[in-house]
């Protein structure tokens, strides 16, 4: 059917960012991608660049986020001088909102903790509710406070998919569209993509999200990745409100209001859908009660991709050289390090970071999850 | 802008007359009517500008699919005026852009 | 705990009153939930206020609507008007708000009796002030009693469009001019599937006569219309349009769009139902039994939200569900159900026999199945045809990718009027047909609601 140099599999967020790394680096890649309907976390997502609280039971991924989201002004300009399109990055900093005194006991002491695991490196602040009420004048009465990092930000991920496509392609990059990869097979060299005769590759990069945890052992890769449910309302526009990202609820550009939960240790994707809307939108009055009027004129569920840690697993196959697995819960934040720093790597050169074999698969050879 | 002459009413002796305000102006509706039809009647076809292009809108379906037909009703933003009926001294608006916050949430 | 009710119907139009109706007569208690103030549906609306003149304005069909009333009268009907629903789990439960306040009821079994809408006819300037159904101004006629009065220029095409020319003229309104754009050749290929049109010739009686009335009344009727353009700057002031290669501009205040009616089926998608591509109603249907039942065990759907029928068919539709829910709720045996859904399936039959040849002559003229560049096709998120085929040369496949990229259904009518159209685009831009291409997915909630409505849903 075809050749390529790169088969990526897998064209959201972490394929799309892989794929333009290549391209970008001179390499010859084609995107397949499945249809019009598929889990696509990357059209689910909160669209935060968020770094605080990353990397609590692994310093290497809060180094690895931090620098992602160090590399994102220079990644979102070039975008934008490629593609002539904003993505509407902003990084004034975030607020982890805290419902109560034990929340934010908690989140104080997990961020101390990795602060000194990074020798005192790790920017944050404890804000109680007076402090955080000069920052944000509509938070709710009931509120305890919140942790402020000044690393954190958001994007808009839809346009930053769409970028990341046009960019891509006006580098001469192919995708094959409607395309759902359910074989690999490695020849003598190189491998073939699909059921034969399907394409030829010199070398294949793993991005399917959740459907690594089936392609990978045919590549000799392990991907223990599980769905986990997450949802997020969306309002009406309405006036600028809310200058800054929380992890809880951010204004867009265009003035929507999106409701999610990025904590994934709150552990609210349980109940059933009318549930977790009814819970969202509680939790979204309390915190800024001024919302209670605001309509939901939608509302997501998308599935996260997690690694039975919740990091990153980048790997590159002993027995099968030249196949790469890429797969991360925050394609987001990570776009950046992806295009910028993870694709010359698998492009053949070395390793961006020292640590960067800690995001190896073997850390899971033990774990019942796997 | 209002163009009286858009539509004509049929007499109906039983409905009573509803006088509500349309930014300033009072207009004559009659019970029964939407706050939709009570502004075509009185000849005005503009209900909002779109937050997204600033572009005149007004009522399309007048069944509340379209969602052209957003006004303020006694403080609340965004409303379908063409399912909300009329009720005497009701302050309408039109939609300017996106609301803001912090208005009285939709009781009637 | 959520209440349980042994039957909800959803919609108060033909349909879901005759679903009510045999519901309650066979003894089962029913909710039925309208969100318009008044029962009767998009057809009989208003019945309920409209005076002796109206109805004579409105004519026999209009007042055919008041027997249906008479389960409104049944004690074990419990009619909400005002209601808003806004989820439909496949659990089946009812989320939905009166007045401002959320409500949550599980149905034992359900009916979902939604309707019709318009089916959008984009062009360049459609989206103008002053630019509106003709079934918008029905409902000012029904509702409200006020009359087209001059300036106004009704386009489009189909049954209802000269329905409605006709409720003027007897209202005493006048027209400017009638554009019809029923593509010329339509006639030509609906002809051969005239004579099933003779089991039901009040249909082509009623449409001579309109026609007559319309010739009568010395409105200016246009044929084979193309190329439609609304001018003007912050409200329509003219309809340019071309006949052969002559271009005209007829002066307007108000303009009146139609070409044919489409089902409204949100709850059926945002509960996941499968949908079958109709291409000579160029509609979605879900995927329904003979008794309307869907493959949610326990969910039924009648009228024309399961497909365009029309009022007299939705009615009968609306009958079977109601027999087949009181069946599955013990209330009649299947000897029983059946005796009485036999001459109803009969009736349905005759009206099904019209549908060949309506579909095939009033099937919509190509260009607002498939808009001229820079037509706006999303209305909310303004975004253009043009658009829609860039991103289709990007790679896009269907409407949920192209939702991604660019917004179009992202705005508070959810879809509603642009997504038929960006999966036309998209489809003719890849040269497939529309069961390839999809559509929107719909989630809820199907209508916007507060955060307070949504955060209270747990509580009732
Ligand atoms: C604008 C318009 C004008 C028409 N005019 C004519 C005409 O003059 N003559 C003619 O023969 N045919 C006409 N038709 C076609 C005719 O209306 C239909 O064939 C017939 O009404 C179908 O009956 P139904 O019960 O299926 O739907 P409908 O009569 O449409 O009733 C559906 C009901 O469901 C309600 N509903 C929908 N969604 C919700 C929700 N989420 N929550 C609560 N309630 C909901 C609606 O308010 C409506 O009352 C018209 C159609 C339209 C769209
Ligand atoms: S006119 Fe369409 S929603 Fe009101």
């Amino acid at each position: 059917m075809g050749e390529t140099e790169f088969a990526v599999i897998g064209g959201g967020l972490v394929g799309m960012a892989v794929a333009f790394g290549l391209q970008r680096a001179g390499r010859r890649v084609t995107v397949f991608d499945e249809g019009d309907v598929a889990f696509r976390a990357s059209r689910g997502n909160f669209g935060l660049v968020w770094v605080q609280g990353k990397g609590v039971k692994m310093p290497d991924y809060a180094r690895w986020s931090r620098l992602s989201a160090a590399l994102w002004p220079e990644f979102a300009a070039e975008l934008q001088e490629e593609t002539g399109l904003d993505v509407e990055l902003r990084q004034p900093g975030g607020f982890d909102i805290c419902l109560t005194d034990e929340e934010l006991a908690t989140a104080q002491a997990r961020l101390e903790d990795l602060r000194a695991r990074l020798d005192g490196d790790y920017p944050f602040e404890v804000l109680g509710h007076d402090s955080l009420k000069k920052r944000l004048p509509a938070i709710g009465p009931k509120i305890a406070g919140a942790i402020h990092g000044p690393e954190d930000g958001h994007a808009n991920p839809l346009y930053l998919l769409r970028a990341l496509t046009s960019a891509f392609t006006r580098r001469g990059g192919r995708i094959v569209n409607g395309a759902t990869v359910r074989e690999i097979a490695a020849l003598s060299s190189g491998f073939r993509i699909g059921a034969a005769p399907g394409w030829r590759a010199e070398k294949v990069v793993l991005c399917a999200g959740l459907g690594n945890a089936r392609l990978a052992p045919m590549a000799g890769l392990a991907a223990p990745v599980k769905p986990n449910r997450g949802q997020v309302l969306i309002c009406e526009r309405t006036e600028t409100f809310l200058s800054y990202p929380t992890a809880q609820i951010r204004q867009t550009g265009e003035g929507s209001v999106q409701i999610g939960d990025s904590k994934e240790y709150v552990g609210l994707d349980d109940g059933t859908t009318p549930q977790v809307m009814a819970a969202m939108a509680k939790r979204a009055i309390r915190i800024f009660p001024l919302l209670e009027s605001l309509r939901v004129v939608r509302a997501w569920g998308a599935l996260r991709v997690m690694s039975p840690d919740g990091h990153p697993i980048y790997a590159q196959s002993r027995t099968h050289p030249g196949a790469t697995l890429v797969t991360c819960h925050s394609g987001v934040t990570l776009a950046a390090g992806h295009a910028l720093r993870l694709a010359p790597w698998i492009a053949g050169g070395p390793p961006p970071v020292p640590y960067l074999e800690t995001f190896g698969a073997e850390r899971f050879a033990f774990s019942p999850a796997a | 802008m209002p163009n009286a002459s858009l539509f004509r009413r049929l007499p109906d002796p039983k409905r009573r007359t509803v006088a509500i305000t349309f930014e300033d102006r009072t207009v004559q509706a009659r019970e029964g009517d939407s706050v939709a039809a009570a502004m075509l009647a009185a000849g005005m076809v503009t209900a909002r500008r779109t937050p997204v292009g600033g572009a005149h809108r007004g009522p399309y379906c007048m069944m509340g699919v379209c969602f052209d037909c957003l006004v303020e009703i006694d403080g609340t933003p965004n409303r379908q005026a063409c399912m909300v009926e009329v009720r005497e001294g009701m302050r309408v608006r039109p939609m300017t852009g996106a609301p803001g916050l912090g208005k009285a949430p939709a009781h009637d | 705990m959520t209440e349980n009710v042994p039957l909800i119907v959803i919609g108060a139009g033909p349909a879901g009153l005759c679903a009510a109706a045999e519901a309650t007569s066979a003894g089962v208690q029913t909710l039925l939930l309208d969100e318009q103030s008044a029962p009767g549906g998009q057809i009989y609306r208003a019945m309920g206020h409209t005076g002796q003149q109206g109805r004579a304005i409105l004519g026999a069909d209009y007042t055919r609507g008041e027997s249906l009333m008479q389960v409104l009268e049944s004690g074990l009907l419990d009619y909400r008007p005002g209601a808003g629903v806004w989820q439909v789990t496949p659990e089946r439960e009812v989320y939905f708000t009166i007045a401002g306040k959320a409500r949550t009821l599980r149905a034992e079994r359900l009916v979902l009796a939604t309707g019709a809408m318009e089916r959008p006819m984009p062009f360049p300037g459609w989206t103008l002030p002053g630019v509106m159904g003709a079934g918008a101004a029905q409902v000012l006629l029904k509702s409200s009693g006020l009359v087209p009065d001059g300036g106004v220029v009704l386009a489009g095409s189909g049954p209802l469009l000269f329905l409605v020319a006709g409720q003027i003229l007897n209202a005493g309104g006048r027209i400017a001019a009638l554009v019809e754009t029923t593509p010329r050749g339509n006639l030509a290929r609906a002809l051969p599937y005239l004579p099933a049109m003779a089991r039901k010739p009040s249909y082509l009686t009623k449409g001579l006569a309109l026609l007559a009335q319309i010739r009568r009344a010395k409105v200016p009727h246009y044929r084979g219309a193309h190329g439609l353009t609304a001018c003007g700057r912050d409200r329509v002031e003219a309809l340019g349009f071309t006949l052969g290669v002559r271009a005209h501009e007829l002066p307007c205040q108000v303009l009146l769009l139609h070409q044919g009616v489409t089902p409204n089926l949100q709850i059926t998608r945002a509960l996941g139902l499968a949908h079958d591509w109709q291409p000579l109603a160029r509609s979605w249907r879900p995927r329904l039994d003979a008794w309307g039942c869907s493959e949610i065990e326990g969910i039924a759907v009648a009228g024309d939200g399961g497909g365009i029928l029309g009022a007299q068919a939705s009615a009968h539709q609306g009958r079977l569900a109601g027999l087949q829910a009181a069946f599955q709720l013990g209330k009649l045996s299947q000897a029983e159900r059946d005796a009485k859904a036999g001459p109803i399936r009969r009736a349905l039959a005759v009206e099904r026999a019209a549908r060949p040849f309506l579909d095939r002559l009033f099937r919509p003229a190509e260009e607002f199945l498939n808009p001229p560049d820079e037509t706006l096709v999303c209305r909310c998120e303004e975004v253009t045809a043009g658009q829609i085929r860039g991103y289709v040369a990007l790679g896009c496949l269907g409407p949920n990718q192209t939702k991604a990229f660019g917004r179009p259904g992202m705005g508070p009518c959810q879809g509603r009027l642009c997504g038929s159209t960006v999966s036309e685009i998209i489809a003719r831009a890849r040269g497939v047909d529309m069961q390839e291409v999809g559509a929107y997915r719909i989630r809820p909630p199907i209508k916007p609601v507060t955060l307070a409505e949504m955060a209270a849903m747990d509580e009732t």
